[in-house]
């Protein structure tokens, strides 16, 4: 059989089927498992059973396999990273007491911890395959090592503009991504994107955010000595030795690697994540999860800080199989299980589906993590060069919206335009004077201002490539450094930008932020899980946001202020006239208007001015050869209510019922009050047309004749938009009501 | 909480670089005024030692473990360092030449923890 696209596999006869097959999620990849091709999430046959015997303090047996079968990954697991003092309590204990005891607010973290730095990788999968996602979830928010939740975003763009990855920079710092991660279309380009990130990353008013550049490892490595780059992320593991080997690496390479970071004070985070080994044609049959603990004890065994997993650019493989989601969220527990700093994942693109992906992105915002993003696109998808973006620039509204409705902190914070185009000018001016300064290619005022207004690299001005590349390369065989950056930033006046770069490399001679978990936060102040353990236990306990935290969070820009919704003073366009009496004449419809009509208030929801809505009604009356009387009800502000009292006086018996928000009844003297002819609660579907027709039809019942009512359109979503405004127009007209006050004639002024 | 920690706001005095200089002398006048290079931007031996004594202390036995090791790596120079790297990589160096690393490691270094590590790299 051919491989097909999924959208084209099947045709339906029924109208619903075919509609449902061509929803987004229905173009996602979709497949059963299949174990021996490593297609297999949580389970495979061939997963090893748990074992672990010890003999004179060495590991003879590690699930299963002799020690004289170790491969890499056994070798080294047995070696660096299982605590065989831990190990004897650990193995002993069935899979599901382990598993209560880390869900358990009662049990402390490190006991957790402690517990689970005995286990081997396959009873590690055994335990956290006894949790179902809400249990992982709580367990993610007591084990995760920060107690303060941060997120990560991505910043490249198709053309590598400099001016466009420093103006982006500073954007996503000032939104308040801790770390911003670039990478390379051409990888020779590596130097100048670092080099604008990091300009850009300390251009933010507030925040400053570490910044680092995914490439091949040793050219990571230099960039990072020279200073272009403040830490390190891509340092890639696999669960089999056929995949690392692959990979160019051995777990001792890693460990070195991690060290060599370490020496010249350069945080660093491995990157893993369950799908790779099946992609690369070496899962072995293991399921993902067990090749994914091989992988997150190798990090460990490493003395890695901390890990980015969550399938990353394979996750689209794990949510194609049963379990997918649910998999890589016990991924990032594990991570966190072993006291590993955890970046998880969310990043590459996982799924067409808008709900498909909130859904799955809500495993790790709802718990929080150390960050919860290990890359947000923080510009449009098309510039993302890690693949796409499972979420992108167009969708951070949405995002601050989630954080306000769950009140859940997921590390970023709302924005007005001003202070953006701010940070943006800086970021791309301070990038154009520091390529002046170190004789690179030219950034023009063109592509300057291009960078602070563009959406993405289509808006910007072409670079001649050929330049940018040479100069790339000079640079780095110069080994211009982060202090010419800053020597550069302090001569071309940008000294508070060369203040803020030099505090950042500063850390690389405290070191503190080697420690596990470590981000800086706007005051420049290093948070990580020694200063700021995560000590969740419950109720009460752990991260909540603060206050202050809270209110920014609930500050989106396009939060209304209520209490200026109907309050502007203005004439009144309602006389009252005294007492409405009952009307005698056969020929009389009554336009009963609410309290507020024309006085406190003087429009509709929507904005139609209430003396054009009257003249509308009555342009309908008198059309039909009939008279309207105005009369305003004031003991009540419900508009059955309102209708049936204009009825109750009416020489005809018909009334039309108007509240001040637009919302109308027609309504007959015999009616009950709630019952109606013809009612319209849907006052922003309402035209100054639609009011003429409710006039006319008002009377052609006062008349007797046959009516048709008054087509209206329904708009779902018209609730949506106009509820607050309803509710709070509604509350005006209410302050209005006078209990028992007797309706009275009134007239246009 | 280890009391000690951040380094750079409990014990600034005590913080110096790799040529000597305290920790209070990275100014961004003194880094215009050419007075500090990039070697001084590195952190030293002692506060990677000190920083994996504050791991230990909260129980990351092999992140202090990594911490030491690069305590030691601060000794080598960049491209030594890249060139150690490169050798460990897969299909790089039979085990005598990692054997003859992780001597040279020792003899020229004191890297011990270093010079363990690629041995038992090597097999």
């Amino acid at each position: 059989m051919q491989a097909r696209a999924p959208e084209s596999a099947v045709r339906f006869t029924s109208k619903r089927f075919a509609a449902r097959a061509a929803r987004p999620v229905n173009r996602d990849a979709c497949a059963q498992e299949w174990p021996e091709a490593g297609l297999a999430v949580f389970w495979s046959p061939f997963d090893p059973k748990p074992s672990l015997r010890i003999e004179a303090g060495r590991v003879v047996e590690l699930d299963g396999t002799p020690e004289a079968q170790f491969d890499w990954l056994d070798r080294f697991i047995a070696r660096y990273a299982l605590d065989l003092q831990a190990a004897e309590e650990a193995m002993a204990l069935e899979p599901l007491a382990v598993a209560r005891q880390i869900v358990d607010p009662h049990v402390p973290r490190r006991r957790v911890v402690r517990l689970v730095s005995g286990l081997t990788p396959a009873r590690l999968v055994e335990v956290v395959n006894c949790l179902n996602v809400v249990e992982m979830m709580m367990a993610l928010q007591k084990m995760r090592a920060r107690r303060t939740p941060a997120n990560q975003a991505h910043v490249t763009n198709r053309k590598e503009n400099p001016a466009l990855l420093a103006a982006d920079a500073a954007e996503a710092a000032e939104r308040g991504f801790a770390e911003l991660e670039t990478t390379v279309g051409v990888a020779r380009y590596a130097p100048l994107n670092a080099l604008a990130v990091l300009i850009g990353s300390q251009a933010a008013t507030r925040g400053a955010a570490l910044t680092q550049c995914a490439v091949e490892e040793a050219l990571g490595l230099r960039l990072a000595l020279l200073g272009l780059t403040t830490y390190a992320e891509t340092l890639s593991v696999y669960g089999t030795e056929a995949a690392f080997r692959d990979g160019d690496d051995t777990p001792w390479s890693k460990a070195f690697l991690a060290s060599a970071y370490a020496s010249r004070g350069v945080k660093v985070r491995f990157t893993s994540g369950t799908g790779s080994e099946a992609l690369m044609g070496h899962a072995e049959g293991k399921s993902m999860l067990y090749l994914e603990a091989r992988c997150l004890m190798a990090v460990k065994g490493a003395g890695a800080q901390g890990v980015q997993n969550g399938s990353i650019s394979c996750i689209a493989l794990p949510e194609a199989l049963p379990g997918g989601v649910r998999g890589v969220l016990a991924e990032n527990l594990m991570a966190a299980l072993l006291d590993l700093e955890v970046a998880t994942g969310n990043d590459a693109m996982a799924s067409h589906s808008e709900i498909r992906k909130t859904a799955k992105l809500m495993l790790q915002f709802l718990p929080g993590a150390d960050f919860i993003f290990s890359g947000y696109s923080s510009m449009p998808r098309e510039d993302n060069l890690f693949g796409g973006g499972n979420f992108d620039a167009e969708d951070l509204d949405d995002y601050n919206i989630l954080q306000r409705d769950m009140q859940v902190d997921g590390g970023l914070r709302p924005v007005r335009e001003p202070e953006i185009l701010e940070v943006r000018r800086r970021a791309a001016r301070a990038g154009q004077a520091v390529f002046q300064e170190l004789g690179l290619p030219p950034v023009t005022d063109e592509e300057v201002e291009s960078a602070v207004t563009a959406r993405s690299s289509a808006d910007m001005p072409d670079r001649d490539v050929v330049a940018d590349l040479a100069a790339a390369e000079a640079l780095l065989r110069a080994g211009r450094n982060s202090l010419d950056v800053i020597r550069a930033l302090a001569r071309r006046g940008f000294p508070d930008l060369a203040e803020k770069l030099l505090a950042v490399q500063k850390l690389r001679v405290s070191g503190d932020y080697l420690q596990t978990s470590a981000i800086l936060v706007p005051s420049g102040r290093v948070l990580s899980a020694v200063n700021d353990p995560n000590d969740y236990a419950g109720p009460g306990t752990g991260y909540r946001p603060s206050p202050e935290r809270v209110a920014e969070i609930n500050d989106v820009p396009q939060a209304a202020d209520p209490r200026t919704i109907g309050a502007e003073p203005g004439e009144a366009v309602l006389a009252e006239l005294g007492e409405a009496a009952p009307g005698v004449d056969p020929q009389e419809v009554i336009l009963a208007v609410g309290p507020a009509f024309g006085t406190a208030l003087r429009a509709t929801l929507t904005g139609l001015p209430h003396r054009d809505v009257i003249r509308a009604l009555v342009a309908g009356i008198e059309a039909e050869g009939m008279r309207a009387r105005l009369i305003k009800v004031r003991d009540t502000a419900d508009c059955g209510w309102i209708g049936w009292k204009g009825a109750q006086l009416s020489g005809s018996g018909i009334a039309v019922g108007l509240q001040s928000k637009g919302t109308t009844v027609i309504h007959r003297r015999d009616l009950a009050p709630l019952n109606n002819l013809e009612l319209f609660p849907q006052a922003p579907n309402l035209t100054l047309e639609s009011y003429r027709v409710i006039g006319r039809n008002a009377a052609k019942y006062a008349k007797g004749e046959p009516v048709l009512p008054v087509p209206v359109e329904i708009d779902n979503f018209a609730r949506l938009k106009w509820i607050v405004a309803a509710t709070v127009l509604h509350r005006r007209e209410t302050e209005q009501v006078r209990a028992g006050a007797p309706p009275v004639e009134v007239r246009l002024l | 909480m280890n009391e000690d920690y951040p380094l750079a706001e409990k014990h600034p005095d005590q913080l110096r670089t790799p040529t000597g200089r305290p920790f209070a002398a990275i100014t961004l006048h003194a880094a215009v005024a050419g007075e500090i290079g990039m070697e001084d931007l590195r952190i030293t031996p002692e506060a990677l030692e000190w920083q994996a004594r504050i791991a230990e202390s909260e129980g990351r036995t092999q992140l202090a473990e990594n911490l030491r090791r690069a305590a030691e790596l601060t000794r080598l120079p960049d491209e030594r360092i890249l060139e150690i790297y490169e050798a460990l990589r897969p299909g790089r160096s039979d085990k005598a030449a990692l054997e003859r690393l992780a001597d040279e490691l020792e003899r020229d270094y004191g890297a011990f923890r270093c010079a363990r590590l690629l041995r038992d790299a090597a097999v």
